[in-house]
């Protein structure tokens, strides 16, 4: 067991433009499950490729257990990785791949065996050991890969889209089984993905990375409710955030947002910002939608009703501004109807127009 | 009715089974043909028409070949220098393969381009000033002198073919050995080494038959160590035709018999493809 203290790391690849991670700094804690998501590119891999001592940063340190292992190689590290491509060897059967590791370290042939036939038991293996990677589902080559990273009890588990080849189903039933793994045995777990789904459900913290840097890192819900930047709310959730622009004005009976000739209510914390322009963030499960004008709702008009079973998904036009709403599964609306929304206060986030941060009183 | 679509490709199934049974007869008619006439007697040879089917065999032919001077001793010869190449292209082209396909370096498509370009200048340009070096130095007439070009002629496909076989072994592998605490040596020895074996026994088999059947400069680099080749060559002319053929069978033969035996190398050992 070991937590990861990466500091001020930048590195530019040869021919790169502009730095695959900028000046980032993450501490992830012993025993935590650390996810880090954004698109491609935005320099996530390039952290993890550093940390497993695949790269070395320009600049900036990385220690792992108090360890500084900035310039350590890969193998006198002591972590364990799990490849996006699985990376499992064709010419050794499933036993002699899982085992792979501790035969590389020299471990004893019995100690081999029982640690081995663990992890099999564990990604349910245990009838597969005998088989080539050739003779397995894309699924099955996935749980030896797994395997073959348990097996070695590495202080740091390291994850590069695990996920990502497995079909949809599979991927989810095996997301949920993952992150049973990962409790069961505790290790530090340092996980990449673009997949924000993915991220929101496993990791105990996720941080999200925007080019080379780290926009946002928090708990899931934290980032997913409160994103600190309109990047952040944009890519987390589906369907993400929407987005409209909207003048905030204070006055004594509170605060209201003004989108185009109506008025909004507004969280109360932001005062400070009276009379700008702001641009509001706010969920699709959150905007309240009613088929009768009341008090305090906007008119909006419904373009496109999409029925998921779990809800009714509407796409309503407010303005020169499309949004996403989630609306209950029995709401009986057609296109071109009229409806009336309303949003929590607390639920909508105001970000600044021009530097896309959000606004915080 | 060539409209109806199955016929048509049936038909065209056919075809390409006749193409390919063509095909192999225009390579084995002639092996065939000379390892009968090797193995037959000399008066079944001078008899017409030839007989078609082994009805006499005879180890007359091949005995007499094998005893005549210099045949076992350049057969060896051979041999050796076959081994000699072999051993030498690998343990320098496999390396330069493997640099090709895994690294960086300026110049790199260039130094493609020059090991090409090496297959450009024929034997005999090659040979002649050889002769003079390996005369000063002392190596000539030997079959390290001969193996030495055969080395320079077969290190850029090995070079190339090598290279082409670690491109294909992926990269992830190699750094997932890395990772689970293999020192960058073993996890070639462990990881690469095994998927490229196949590849790796192409560019052998390759470079040792281009070594058995190279005539011109073994020629030119010996006098009395020569290969078969060579001296069958030398002793062509004025010989017997059942000592053709008998040449052209032993020449034949172990070419033969080193492919078939690499070939388990070449398909594929895990059950299906790679990757």
């Amino acid at each position: 067991m070991a937590d990861i203290v990466i500091r001020d790391v930048t590195k530019t690849y040869p021919g790169g433009r502009s730095p695959a991670t900028d000046n980032v700094s993450l501490t992830v804690a012993d025993g935590e499950f650390l996810v880090l998501v954004g698109p491609s590119g935005c320099g996530k891999t390039t952290l993890l490729r550093m940390v497993a001592g695949l790269d070395t940063p320009d600049a900036g340190s990385i220690s792992i257990g108090g360890r500084d292992v900035t310039w350590l190689s890969a193998r006198d590290r002591h972590v364990s990785m799990v490849f996006q491509s699985y990376a499992i060897f064709p010419h050794l059967r499933v036993r002699q791949n899982i085992g792979f590791g501790l035969r590389m370290r020299k471990a004893p042939p019995e100690q081999i065996e029982q640690r081995v036939r663990w992890a099999a038991e564990i990604l349910e293996l245990s009838d597969l050991l005998d088989r080539y990677p050739a003779q397995l589902s894309g699924g099955q080559r996935q749980r030896v890969a797994v395997a073959r990273a348990i097996v070695v009890d590495a202080g740091v588990l390291l994850m590069d889209e695990p996920l990502s080849n497995l079909d949809a189903l599979l991927r989810l039933q095996f997301r949920a089984e993952l992150k049973k793994i990962v409790r069961q045995i505790g290790t530090t777990t340092l996980y990449v993905t673009h997949d924000q789904a993915e991220a929101m459900s496993l990791g105990d913290r996720i941080a999200v990375m925007r080019a080379g840097r780290i926009a946002q890192i928090g708990s899931p819900l934290q980032v997913y409710d409160r994103p600190r930047e309109r990047f952040v709310g944009g890519f987390l959730g589906t369907p993400p955030m929407n987005f409209f622009s909207a003048d905030l004005r204070c006055s004594a009976s509170g605060a209201h947002l003004r989108v185009g000739d109506q008025l909004l209510t507004a969280p109360d914390q932001l005062g400070a910002f009276d009379q700008r322009p702001v641009v509001v963030g706010v969920r699709a499960e959150n905007i309240d939608v009613a088929k009768a004008p009341a008090d305090g709702r906007i008119r909006a008009r419904v373009e496109v009703v999409e029925p998921t079973g779990a809800s009714m998904l509407l796409t309503v036009r407010l303005g020169e501004y499309e949004l996403k709403v989630q609306a209950p599964p029995n709401f009986d609306v057609a296109p071109g109807q009229d409806v009336w929304l309303r949003c929590a206060p607390e639920s909508l986030r105001c970000f600044d127009p021009e530097t896309a941060l959000a606004l915080v009183a | 009715m060539s409209s109806d679509p199955r016929r048509a490709r049936r038909r065209r199934r056919v075809l390409l089974q006749v193409a390919c049974v063509a095909v192999t007869l225009f390579m084995g008619v002639p092996i065939y043909l000379i390892t009968l006439a090797a193995l037959s007697s000399r008066e079944s040879l001078n008899r017409f028409p030839l007989p078609l089917l082994p009805t006499d065999m005879s180890t007359e032919t091949l005995s007499r070949f094998l005893s005549t001077t210099g045949v076992v001793p350049g057969f060896l010869n051979s041999l050796q220098v076959g081994l000699f190449t072999l051993a030498a292209a690998l343990l320098l082209g496999v390396p330069a393969g493997y640099a090709l396909a895994r690294y960086a370096f300026r110049g790199r498509q260039s130094y493609q381009l020059f090991l090409l370009l090496t297959r450009a200048l024929p034997i005999v340009v090659l040979s002649v000033p050889l002769a003079r070096v390996f005369l000063t130095t002392g190596l000539y007439d030997t079959t390290y002198a001969v193996a030495l070009l055969h080395t320079a002629l077969a290190l850029p496909t090995t070079v190339l073919i090598t290279s082409a076989v670690f491109y294909a072994v992926p990269i992830d592998h190699e750094e997932a050995a890395l990772i689970f605490g293999a020192t960058p040596l073993r996890a070639f020895v462990h990881v690469v080494l095994p998927q490229a074996l196949p590849g790796i026994a192409a560019s052998a088999m390759f470079t040792f038959v281009m070594s058995w059947n190279e005539v011109l400069g073994a020629a030119v680099l010996t006098l009395n160590q020569r290969t078969l080749p060579a001296q069958v060559l030398s002793t062509l002319a004025d010989s017997p035709l059942a000592y053709r053929f008998a040449g052209g069978f032993a020449l034949v033969l172990p070419a033969i018999v080193f492919v078939a035996v690499m070939r388990t190398y070449l398909t594929n050992m895990w059950g299906t493809t790679l990757r």
